[in-house]
């Protein structure tokens, strides 16, 4: 069993690392390259200058080429990785010259970091989440959904392939779903709080977090222990927002300014081609014509909340693990698909929830999944990365094809993931092959951010369904 | 609603197994490959554009047609698609070309070549009584589909062996069957599609005179000169297809096929008898302080003759001397041993006569070991002593083809593959075999020594300065403690095989377990 486990994550690695060796995003592309130069710069800018110009315009850091909008704690982390770098081969991140350096070298140091956060972080992460899971409902499939999870083509293909450190943040949430299913709350307060600080985007699933730990602190018999353990929490929190925010924390301008970069509100809805409800809608009615952006932001920051709220409320009235997997489920789509300058790849937060919940829907899930990486297809192949895209996918529905579930799906269901499987596959054919008119170059991506979009409405709604419908078994074993 | 809906592992995926391998083959396209890329794009061009006379005379490229005729049609016949592709590569002086559709044609050529080795498979399987659904057919679908070696050697560094492999185990099946003429037709078509095949000739006639021409001979009544005739008809019309259009050059083509001006060990040392042999020279020369002697030494990396400066030089004929003596006693084994247990004994005379050239063979390739390892894989589906030694010698020899895959962005693909391999493979030897008891704590220390090597490599040579002053040493340490295992796994094997048992914890009893029952002992695993 051990060596499985061993195996299972040694195959992971194998196809990050195979991944690895395709392009990259903006791959000898001047003048502004992609995420790959992004990643760098930072690296370049951290090294070089104090903390507190990291976030600053200034002559030696111009925000307007890749300025540093993640939080402190990816800054950190470039910092540290720009240090290798440094002793490496000092040319990879001097201030100003290395502006676009690209060599074999390079590129094999930064698929490298990559590997790194996924064998330090992620993959340790979700085998926990694998683990955990076994253990608090009983179940044997271990070996079955840390294969399923650590395939996923979607993390990998962006990850690995496209170039980011989604396996960093990922991997600290999947650590504190991992710890909240395994009853240690400060620990996941403590996780969480790292992965927000990694990106924000995991505000995309704060809200069950906060939920669940609030419901498990009021459930605290008396008022006295409630205040001790919500102050734990608390504490918990704000020290490490502290300990990470440490060189910011002089002024409260600075801070500010951090948040700015955080949080653009100058930017626009939407990024390219996202399969969120906005995008969908702009096809309709140009909301740029007709909504300011800071009207827009506060629109979006409603329908979020409303569309969330419900998932959240059923959650706290009734606290459960399984509760809390389906409400980070419903969530994380919510966000997806109302929030505020949403990106194609973000549609990987929503995909780590619906990983947790294979053990209970494979088929479902394995559908959402497939709908996630077809919604990111047009931004990969834009990185030249098609071929390995299909392959990673072809390979992963064979590997779920190697298992086989004791109760049968209904033949409807069957009928609708079969459709819904074909249906793609006609499309990716499609704009494989037939060009866009010149009139409509963005067609296809278009088309397939709609069909995207419509998928993911659907899945919130059966997830919202499940959720008001779950029994939520493990608690009431407890409390018998 | 909410209960869990375990997902169980469905042991009869065949195709799926082929669909992965075949996904992860299209994945490693980009992968860094070696030196024989090249020499295959010169062999289509070569093909396509000469005469049949000048095939073997061509000398554009240094990378002059060496393999036999049949491999030579198939390059023509690849060459006829080839054209439609890109028919730059096809230009016999365009040497080097190296197109983003020649690479995605040659690499998928290797791909839809493996359908031959998935046929192979496949039909072992089913030859070697293995049931459906079974651990074991699972087991044997995974070692063989997504073998590690071939994938190294086939998809990284590029060649066909998993088209020459299909092609083996076909013929292998075929004499499990007891389709005796079948069998020789098809090993024949092998041997002139690559003739270092020829090592496995010995099994493979040893046992069709002993199981065909006589035995079979005196059951059907049939006497034993006619059915040596049919044999000798069948095994040899492969050849006169072959070589015919080529009989008025055949001492050039023989030259070609087998030049013995090479040296005795690679420019990498296959881990076998010489790599210890040289390694032991070098250090006597070292101890006796003798000066070093002009003209290449043997880790010059040169492909030249080489003289040992301490141990008697090695001449050609004595490697040819020592594996045919090794090779005696297992083939005598199986020409004596009782048509029950045959099946069995003439499998371990491949991997041993495999292994005997392996260990004293003139200028032999790392990449050989694959004539041991993969019929090895067949035998540890049938017997848990086979599979022990069996994982031994995996552990030491997969792990020897990492020299072929000396690219930087190969280091950790190479490492995970392995890893996830061997482990794989180890947990598998307990689901198969209900109370695997394990290893000998000494091989453990071995296999786990393993992680000494990349350790070295990468970080300690680097840490310590010794990556610049000692560049090989990674090599050397490889292909030494590689050799060890690979002579410890020989030498147990075949006292194991010969049904002696000497050693002190040695099973050799179990040997003898009757084959039939072995191969059909199905287990169910919850």
């Amino acid at each position: 069993m051990k060596s499985e486990i061993l195996a299972i994550a040694c195959v992971a690695l194998s196809l990050r690392s195979i991944v690895s060796m395709y392009s990259f995003s903006g791959f000898d592309s001047p003048p502004m390259y992609g995420d790959y130069e992004a990643q760098r710069h930072w690296q370049e800018v951290t090294i070089n200058l104090e903390p507190i110009q990291w976030y600053t315009n200034s002559s030696n850091n111009d925000l307007l080429y890749w300025g540093l909008d993640y939080p402190p704690l990816t800054a950190h982390h470039s910092y540290l990785m720009g240090r290798i770098a440094k002793i490496i081969d000092p040319r990879f991140v001097e201030l100003h010259r290395s502006r676009g350096f690209q060599s074999r070298s390079h590129k094999t140091f930064m698929r490298l970091t990559v590997l790194l956060g996924d064998v330090s972080i992620y993959l340790p992460a979700i085998l926990g989440v694998c683990v955990c899971i076994d253990k608090s409902f009983q179940c044997k499939s271990k070996l079955f959904s840390f294969m399923l999870l650590a395939a996923y083509p979607g993390q990998m293909l962006i990850d690995n392939g496209h170039f980011q450190y989604n396996n960093v943040s990922l991997g600290l949430a999947a650590a504190a779903i991992a710890a909240i299913l395994h009853g240690k709350q400060y620990i996941a307060a403590f996780a969480f709080t790292l992965a927000l600080n990694y990106k924000q985007m995991e505000l995309y699933h704060s809200l069950p977090f906060f939920t669940y730990l609030l419901a498990e602190c009021i459930a605290q018999n008396s008022f006295r222990l409630f205040a001790v353990k919500l102050a734990k929490i608390a504490t918990i929190v704000l020290a490490t927002f502290f300990l990470v925010w440490y060189p910011w924390s002089g002024s409260l301008q600075a801070v500010a300014e951090v948040l700015n970069r955080l949080f653009p509100l100058g930017r626009t809805v939407f990024e390219d081609k996202v399969s969120n409800f906005w995008c969908s809608l702009n096809i309709i009615w140009k909301l740029k014509q007709h909504v300011s952006n800071h009207h827009m932001a506060l629109v979006c920051l409603g329908f979020t909340l409303i569309s969330s709220l419900p998932t959240n409320i059923t959650l706290f009235r009734k606290r459960c693990k399984m509760g809390f997997l389906l409400s980070l489920f419903n969530t994380a789509i919510a966000f997806f698909l109302f929030s505020f300058q949403v990106h194609e790849k973000t549609i990987l937060l929503a995909a780590l929830p619906t990983l947790c919940l294979l053990t209970w829907w494979p088929n479902e899930i394995i559908l959402f999944l497939d709908v996630s990486v077809f919604t990111m297809l047009p931004l990969l192949e834009r990185d030249g990365l098609l071929v390995p895209s299909l392959a990673c996918v072809l390979i992963y529905h064979l590997i779920c094809k190697c298992f086989c579930s004791e109760t049968k799906p209904s033949s409807e269901l069957k009928a609708f993931l079969n459709i819904s499987k074909i249906f793609m596959i006609v499309i990716v054919g499609a704009s494989l092959l037939i060009k866009a008119p010149s009139r409509y170059p963005d067609l296809w991506p278009l088309i397939t951010s709609v069909i995207g979009c419509a998928y993911l409405v659907l899945f919130l709604v059966w997830g919202n369904f499940r959720h008001s419908t779950c029994t939520c078994r493990t608690v009431k074993i407890k409390s018998m | 609603m909410n209960q869990p809906n375990p997902m169980i592992l469905n042991k009869d995926c065949f195709w799926q197994l082929v669909g992965i391998s075949t996904g992860l083959k299209i994945l490693l396209i980009p992968a860094n490959h070696s030196t024989d890329f090249e020499v295959h794009r010169n062999w289509l061009a070569i093909t396509h554009n000469l005469p049949l006379n000048r095939w073997y005379f061509d000398e554009t490229s240094e990378w002059t047609l060496d393999y036999p005729p049949f491999f030579a049609y198939f390059e023509w016949l690849l060459s006829q698609v080839a054209k439609y592709i890109d028919p730059r590569m096809l230009i016999v002086e365009n040497l080097n070309y190296e197109s983003k559709a020649t690479l995605y044609f040659q690499r998928l050529s290797v791909t839809a070549m493996d359908l031959v080795y998935v046929l192979g498979v496949r039909s072992c399987m089913s030859a070697l009584g293995v049931v459906r659904g079974s651990q074991q057919f699972f087991a044997g679908n995974l070692m063989l589909l997504l073998n590690v070696g071939l994938i190294f050697i086939d998809h990284i560094h590029f060649q066909y062996n998993g088209f020459m492999f299909g092609i083996l185990l076909l013929s292998i099946s075929a004499l499990l069957r007891q389709r005796y003429l079948w069998s020789a037709f098809t090993f024949a078509v092998l041997l002139n599609f690559k003739h270092i095949f020829l090592y496995l000739a010995p099994p493979f006639g040893v046992y069709l005179l002993r199981f065909y021409c006589l035995e079979q001979a005196s059951a059907q009544g049939g006497s034993f000169w006619r059915c040596l005739l049919k044999l000798l008809a069948v095994g040899l019309s492969p050849f006169v297809v072959s070589f015919g259009p080529f009989w008025q050059q055949l001492p050039q083509l023989m030259s070609r096929l087998f030049p013995f001006k090479r040296g005795l060990t690679h420019a990498y040392w296959a881990p076998n008898i010489w790599a210890l042999y040289n390694t032991a020279d070098k250090m006597a020369a070292k101890l006796l302080q003798t000066g070093p002697s002009a003209g290449p030494t043997t880790t010059s990396g040169l492909v030249q003759q080489i003289e040992h400066e301490v141990l008697p030089t090695i001449t050609p004929s004595m490697t040819f001397g020592l594996t045919i003596a090794f090779m005696l006693p297992i083939l005598l084994k199986l020409f004596k041993s009782s048509k029950k247990q045959s099946p069995l004994m003439f499998l371990r005379a491949v991997v041993l006569c495999a292994c005997s050239s392996f260990m004293f063979g003139w200028h032999v390739h790392e990449k050989a070991i694959l004539m041991v390892l993969i019929p090895l894989c067949l035998l540890t589906l049938v017997n848990r002593e086979d599979a022990r030694h069996a994982y031994v010698l995996s552990i030491a020899a997969y792990f020897s083809l990492f020299p072929l895959l000396y690219d930087v962005d190969l280091y950790v693909p190479r490492y995970s593959l392995y890893l996830s391999y061997m482990a794989m493979l180890y947990g598998q030897l307990y689901r198969m075999f209900a109370g695997f008891k394990g290893f000998h704590w000494l091989e453990w220390t071995y296999m786990l020594g393993f992680m000494a090597i990349p350790l070295y490599e990468h970080v300690l040579s680097h840490l310590l300065g010794l990556d610049k002053r000692l560049p090989f040493m990674p090599l050397l340490l490889t292909s030494t403690y590689a050799s060890l295992g690979v002579v410890y796994f020989f030498g147990r094997y075949y006292m194991y095989a010969m049904g002696l048992n000497w050693w002190p914890q040695g099973a050799a009893s179990k040997a003898t377990a009757t084959y039939s029952s072995s191969a059909k002992r199905k287990r169910k695993t919850k």
